[in-house]
């Protein structure tokens, strides 16, 4: 196939001045795209109103589209269901009689436990959740990890609350609009959460591999006590995340850590849940005392280059 | 104008042309002619408010995928700063940090430019070539973007996704060709 004639203008002025102006206005707009890329690159806030608007207006095909998500899931489910009847019945008797003597004995562990923190006189924050949501958007191209939540400003929704599903950690909230919000999914490289061993308290923190897996990073070096299929939980250290909410299971053993998989994967999750910041008092003393030190020395020079 | 009769009424047309079956003292629709390629490129950037809340980058860049297949099967459609809206708006939903799209859409416009000045001959096997070499420096690209908004370098994250956009390629380019079929349907009364 020969290329197409209709970019010879041939003798007329204003064809030729039409194309002429198209490449200006490419080249320009070029430019100004680097300008607003660089922007957006030194202050990620910048265009927050701008996203927040978009997905205001998208919202109702998500929401739509999580429905048919919950929808479509559970008919699967109740088709994979009756090919393992049986044998899912056997085990789940099996289980319901060891939690059930768990369960017991959680009971009167808790009982001792709010005896003992009425001894010492210490109040836990009562968490009551702000909001429950539905996840209606991801990135689904981009290597960037966010999601769009269903709820925002004018439900309470801020900037900083953790978000969980009931499985696990799913991430924090960074951009409110009105009535979305957007997170910053646990996979996210830029996501770090503090975290430590459900079954023994081994400190630890997580960091999004943007794959779909996390990579687990111990604080003690030295010998490596990860073990397959180890549970992560939040701690609870840097104020942000409630302590207690599972985060990852390690399924593979590095030299100096682990990867993990979630605990929760967002794309199963129904309804998630918008937590309040853990301890507010500690995250605004932390922030005014990094305000007081002054920023970091290159952070300083690129404020100075711009 | 005689009535349809009963048989035909729930065939389905095999061809978008036979949906209206007078061609003769018709044109197509202005509104959808010159609409329909902004429109289909945008719908395709809110491909991510799809069903699938992903962990990780799996589904390919469907809007620049649709963006390429207009700028490849009708060269002087879309204008050549076609790329600063429509990056725009796709940067919006794509979770990439502001400008990204802008630039890379716009560039991918000016190398589009380029090509079709140096290749005098077009062919499908050619034309799925510089997709190809579009594709994979866009995605090489938008995930070093990314990786300097993040402050962590993303390295082999976009293999399955590159290789999903590479083979997907040709079923876009149908795709599109079938809107083409459907932009130049001869709506309007002439």
């Amino acid at each position: 196939m020969a290329r197409s004639v209709d970019r010879r203008p041939g003798f007329s002025r204003r064809a030729q001045y039409g194309i002429f102006t198209g490449y200006v206005i490419a080249v320009a707009g070029f430019l100004a795209g680097a300008g607003l890329l660089v922007v957006s690159i030194v202050n990620p806030a910048a265009f927050s109103s701008v996203r927040g608007t978009a997905s205001e207006l998208a919202r109702p095909a998500g929401e739509a589209s999580a429905e048919t998500r919950a929808t479509g899931q559970s008919v699967l489910a109740a088709i994979g269901a009756y090919f393992q009847a049986g044998r899912q019945n056997a085990a789940l008797s099996r289980e319901v009689a060891a939690a059930r003597a768990n369960a017991i004995t959680m009971q009167a562990l808790e009982n001792e436990n709010r005896r003992l923190k009425a001894l010492l006189g210490i109040v836990d924050p009562a968490m009551k959740p702000i909001a429950a949501a539905r996840l209606i958007g991801s990135t689904a191209a981009s290597a960037r990890r966010f999601a769009v939540l269903s709820a925002g400003a004018s439900q309470g929704v801020r900037a900083g609350q953790p978000v969980r599903s009931a499985a696990g950690l799913i991430g924090r909230v960074i951009e409110t609009g009105p009535g979305t919000a957007r997170v910053l999914l646990v996979t996210d490289p830029e996501n770090v959460v503090p975290v430590r061993r459900a079954c023994d308290g081994l400190p630890a923190f997580v960091e999004g591999k943007s794959d779909g897996r996390i990579a687990i990073r111990l604080i003690n070096m030295g010998v490596n006590p990860l073990k397959l299929g180890d549970v992560f939980v939040t701690s609870g250290s840097g104020g942000l995340y409630p302590p207690g909410i599972p985060v990852a299971v390690v399924t593979e053993v590095l030299h100096d850590g682990g990867v993990g998989h979630l605990a929760s994967d967002p794309a199963d999750a129904d309804f998630v849940m918008v937590l309040p910041v853990f301890q507010p008092a500690a995250i605004t003393a932390l922030g005014a005392s990094q305000q007081a030190a002054g920023p970091a020395p290159e952070a300083s020079g690129d404020g100075g280059g711009n | 104008m005689p009535l349809p009769r009963l048989p035909d009424l729930p065939r389905i047309p095999a061809r978008p042309e036979d949906i209206v079956p007078q061609r003769i003292n018709r044109a197509p629709s202005p509104l959808l002619a010159e609409g329909l390629p902004w429109v289909s490129v945008m719908l395709a950037s809110l491909a991510a408010f799809s069903p699938v809340i992903a962990s990780a980058p799996v589904v390919p860049p469907l809007a620049f995928m649709v963006f390429l297949g207009w700028r490849m099967l009708r060269p002087s459609l879309l204008p050549i700063w076609a790329g600063l809206p429509l990056g725009a708006f796709d940067d919006l939903y794509s979770g990439q940090p502001f400008g990204s799209g802008i630039v890379l859409w716009t560039a991918a416009m000016l190398a589009m430019d380029t090509i079709d000045n140096r290749m005098l001959w077009r062919s499908f096997t050619q034309d799925w070539a510089v997709a190809c070499l579009l594709l994979t420096a866009y995605l090489l690209l938008a995930a070093a973007i990314a990786g300097l908004a993040a402050g962590y370098p993303l390295p082999l994250v976009i293999g399955p996704q590159l290789l999903v956009s590479l083979a997907l390629y040709p079923v876009v380019t149908r795709l599109v060709a079938l809107l083409d079929r459907i932009r130049l349907l001869p709506l309007r009364k002439v």
